[in-house]
């Protein structure tokens, strides 16, 4: 066992269990100062997981879009990017879908691809901008997207608001034929949300993989993340490549608006504030380790997290439980260096 | 005591390498003990158990006679050691002295006295003839003296025994022989040196006794005054190797490179290249000798496409490609081995493999419509390494971040040798390698030239130049001002004409 966990060849794996893991433990430390049973707060929320087929539904619900927020964040990582305006290429991506939903009128077969393909483009046009800022004018990707995520929130709920039939909390709905929701999914999971879009999130992961693994193209922009002289050098147009980076990984955050306007809702809301996809997708990726399938896993434990807490609070434990679960787990995972090391050192005492 | 410093039978594995085997290093008190090995030996490996940055799997250290445990830095510290890293460590926007107290700060009620402190570090300087000026700032002073930071950086801290790590690989020859005076004055007031480095010169210059390994393992320990430098090169190696390169006459062809009237700005945007005119022709090699900062690394970006050019005509092969792109002049058939091989030569956050076909990844067999082909890239990635003797912990998955410098730069030469470019333009190619390296790679350099490429060859060494080239050419600034005969090249003659000296136009030079 203790070989099994020094070797670093299975660190890849068991560093993100054990972050979690300890995240379940100090989430359970939490809960005893409070003076709550930890049994009965886990309990709860895996009950608010996997208690019933509804739930079980509503767990899918949630993950979808942090799957994609994740893949968005990461692309960026693997590409020597910091895309903190995930959350706001999420919300111009969901605006667009909308859109295109309540507009456009032709069969499911070309309205649904359609739908998508604009909340995609959406997204990569907003990340066009702090991309574009960076190779031409060298201004920090971090920057440009903070502020972009603000810009969007306020544009888009000014906009949503001025489709006509809007109220001042939402737009109409979309049509039917724009919609990722089906009865047939709803009807096996007691009426939950649960939509097709978690099969096209795992999709994304796939893609994902492929374009950065398997492609010249995700070659290049891996190189040029690294070290754009090196690229230079090697004859890559270095600036056309940031600003694709940025763009694709702003389709991915565009895609996970995608998953909520028209996937968990089917029509637009008006927001007070972010709803933290972008910030959770951080953390989805750090513990993903930027790999498109691991992105997956986190994104469901992410997932389980959001639609959990609900059940949690429930049960009379506050849902702050939930969120302070997961900020242990993205402490954890950020300090896998030093899980790294205390690995490396088991049972090296006992010799 | 007769020994300051003893590691006994170190040994220090990583994933798939020992990089220590065995090793034994005992220094004497008051000597400069040299480590000798070549790229990748595991000479800094071994000063880093020392440092305590390691922990070794077996073996003892002891310091002053006594067993030791030294577990991190500050232990080492506390013992007396210090260590002058390869790069250095320093704050750049931090003035001299605020960099040396960083850490130990002398304090009065809660605020720094400087003043105190440059008062100490003046004296110290003084002491060990160590020339700065304690109120200029880091960025604003040269590596030799920000250098001497770090080795003030340690007498402040009371260090007996000072560790270089290859000291003079950044340093100017001028500044190379003022740190072996440096060095040789630090011992008479009582340290001890351990000096880590592949090169011999400086060994038979400053060092009392030195200590070989070689791929991990401990060899010798010799006194160096009765050790030639060839003795000691063979026992680095591990074979007899030669210092004279073996050659036959060239025999130039027609022309390849052809450069008229060039002119090319430097980041500062003066005319760093001023009007250059060259010939390079196939089968020979061309190399161009001159003090660094006459226009050279500005000359190699321009041919290669990585800088603009202001005016002037730039003819490879009969194209012009004066102003052509970095990629079209690489399939025309340039190739170039870069003088700055972590800027320019590589990824390193790549996989070796994936470093191997930076040049050629877009086209087939190592893609396919965009599509890489692993398996290809594997095999071609695994020949490289086996016919250029690249090692690394890994083979061909080894993080190129975690090879040694030479085993880097030889995956360069590999990589663009292996293209077989009908240009070749090598900038500073064996810049901090063994000996071992330099001779295969000059030797790889005369197989291309004997195949009837074309090489140019940009070096501040001038024993490199003069040992692989057929023809000089000497630039100064920014102007070729004489072509010679290397075969009739004098090291005076070159030496007067890098000073900007245009007496000797021989019959080598066509302009």
């Amino acid at each position: 066992m203790i070989d099994f966990l020094r070797n670093e060849k299975n660190h890849k794996f068991v560093v993100p269990l054990l972050s979690v893991l300890f995240g379940f433990l100090a989430g359970a430390i939490i809960m005893i100062i409070t003076g709550i049973n930890p049994l009965e707060g886990y309990r709860a929320l895996v009950k608010g997981v996997v208690g019933n087929p509804r739930k079980f539904g509503e767990w899918f619900v949630a993950s979808s879009p942090l799957i994609f927020t994740g893949l968005s964040v990461a692309f960026g990582f693997r590409t020597g990017l910091f895309n903190i305006g995930a959350e706001g290429q999420l919300i111009v991506g969901s605006f667009a879908a909308v859109v295109v939903g309540i507009f456009v009128d032709v069969p499911a077969y070309i309205h649904l691809p359609l739908v998508l393909m604009s909340a995609a483009v959406a997204g990569a046009l907003w990340g066009f901008v702090p991309g574009f800022l960076k190779a031409k004018y060298k201004v920090h990707e971090v920057v440009v997207t903070i502020m972009m995520n603000y810009s969007a929130l306020h544009l888009i709920n000014y906009a949503i608001k001025a489709l006509p039939g809007s109220t001042k909390t939402r737009s109409v709905d979309i049509l039917p034929s724009a919609s990722l929701s089906s009865e047939f999914l709803s009807n096996i999971t007691n009426h939950s949300r649960l939509h097709w879009g978690f099969l096209i999130a795992v999709l994304g992961a796939i893609v994902f993989w492929f374009i950065i693994e398997r492609t010249t193209f995700g070659y290049e922009l891996r190189s040029v993340g690294f070290n754009p002289t090196a690229s230079e050098y090697a004859g890559m147009k270095v600036n056309r490549n940031i600003i694709l980076s940025m763009m694709i990984s702003g389709a991915f955050a565009g895609l996970a608006g995608a998953m909520i306007s028209v996937g968990t809702f089917d029509y637009a809301r008006v927001i007070a504030s972010a709803e933290g996809y972008g910030f959770d997708g951080i953390a989805v990726a750090l513990l993903g380790n930027n790999s498109g399938f691991a992105i997956i896993i986190s994104g469901m434990l992410f997932g389980a997290l959001k639609a959990g807490s609900s059940a949690m609070a429930l049960a009379s434990v506050p849902k702050e439980i939930g969120h302070i679960i997961m900020a242990f787990i993205v402490l954890f995972a950020a300090m896998n260096y030093g899980i790294k090391r205390f690995l490396a050192r088991l049972g090296k005492e006992e010799k | 005591m007769e020994y300051i410093i003893e590691m006994l039978n170190i040994r220090k594995e990583f994933p798939g390498i020992v990089a220590n085997d065995n090793i034994t290093l005992q220094v004497k008190p008051g000597e400069i003990h040299a480590l000798l090995g070549e790229n990748g030996a595991g000479k800094s490996t071994l000063m880093s158990v020392l440092f305590g940055l390691y922990q070794p799997e077996a073996g003892e250290i002891k310091v002053r006679g006594e067993n030791v445990n030294i577990t991190d830095p500050n232990i080492a510290n506390g013992l007396g050691i210090g260590m002058v890293h390869q790069h250095f460590k320093l704050v750049h926007n931090f003035t001299v002295t605020e960099n040396i107290i960083l850490g130990q700060e002398p304090t009065e009620n809660g605020r720094i006295n400087t003043q105190k402190a440059a008062k100490e570090i003046k004296e110290l300087s003084k002491k060990y003839g160590l020339d700065v000026d304690p109120s200029a700032k880091i960025e604003d002073i040269t590596v030799g003296m920000q250098q001497r930071v770090e080795i003030l950086k340690m007498l402040y801290r009371n260090a007996e025994i000072l560790i270089f790590d290859e000291p003079t690989a950044v340093l100017t020859p001028q500044e190379i022989s003022e740190l072996m005076d440096i060095m040789r004055r630090l011992v008479k007031e009582g340290k001890s040196i351990i000096l880590i480095t592949h090169k011999l010169k400086e060994i038979k210059a400053v060092a009392d006794r030195c200590t070989i390994i070689r791929r991990g393992k401990y060899i010798d320990t010799v006194d160096v005054e009765d050790a030639s430098e060839e003795v000691l090169a063979s026992l680095m190696v591990g074979r007899e190797v030669s210092f004279v390169v073996e050659k036959e006459d060239a025999n130039p062809k027609e022309s390849v490179l052809k450069i008229t009237g060039l002119v090319v700005k430097d980041s500062r945007d003066l005319n760093a290249v001023n009007g250059l005119c060259l010939e390079v022709r196939a089968g020979e090699i061309l190399g161009i000798a001159g003090v660094d900062g006459n226009g050279q690394s500005e000359l190699i970006e321009a041919l290669t496409g990585l800088r603009k050019i202001e005016s002037g005509k730039i003819e490879l092969l009969g194209h012009d490609v004066t102003n052509t792109n970095v990629r079209k002049r690489t399939e025309i058939g340039l190739g170039h081995i870069p003088q700055d091989r972590h800027k320019h030569g590589l990824v390193l956050d790549f996989k070796l493999a994936e470093n191997l076909v930076l040049q050629t990844y877009y086209m087939q067999p190592y893609s396919k419509n965009g599509i890489l082909n692993a398996e290809e890239i594997k095999k071609k990635a695994q020949e490289l390494i086996d016919e250029f003797d690249v090692r690394s912990g890994q083979g061909i998955e080894t993080t190129t971040r975690a090879m040694s410098g030479g085993n880097q730069q030889k995956a360069i030469v590999a990589r663009e040798i292996d293209r077989s470019p009908k240009l070749l333009i090598a900038g500073q190619p064996t810049r901090g390698l063994d000996v071992g390296a330099i001779e295969f790679i000059h030797k790889k350099l005369i197989e291309e030239r004997d195949k009837g490429k074309a090489v140019l060859l940009v070096s501040l060494e001038l024993d490199e130049i003069m040992n692989v080239s057929d023809r000089i050419a000497v630039i100064y600034e920014g102007k070729i001002v004489g072509v010679v005969e290397a075969q009739k090249a004098t090291e005076q003659q070159l030496g007067l004409m890098m000073a900007g000296s245009t007496t000797d136009k021989e019959e080598g030079d066509r302009k």
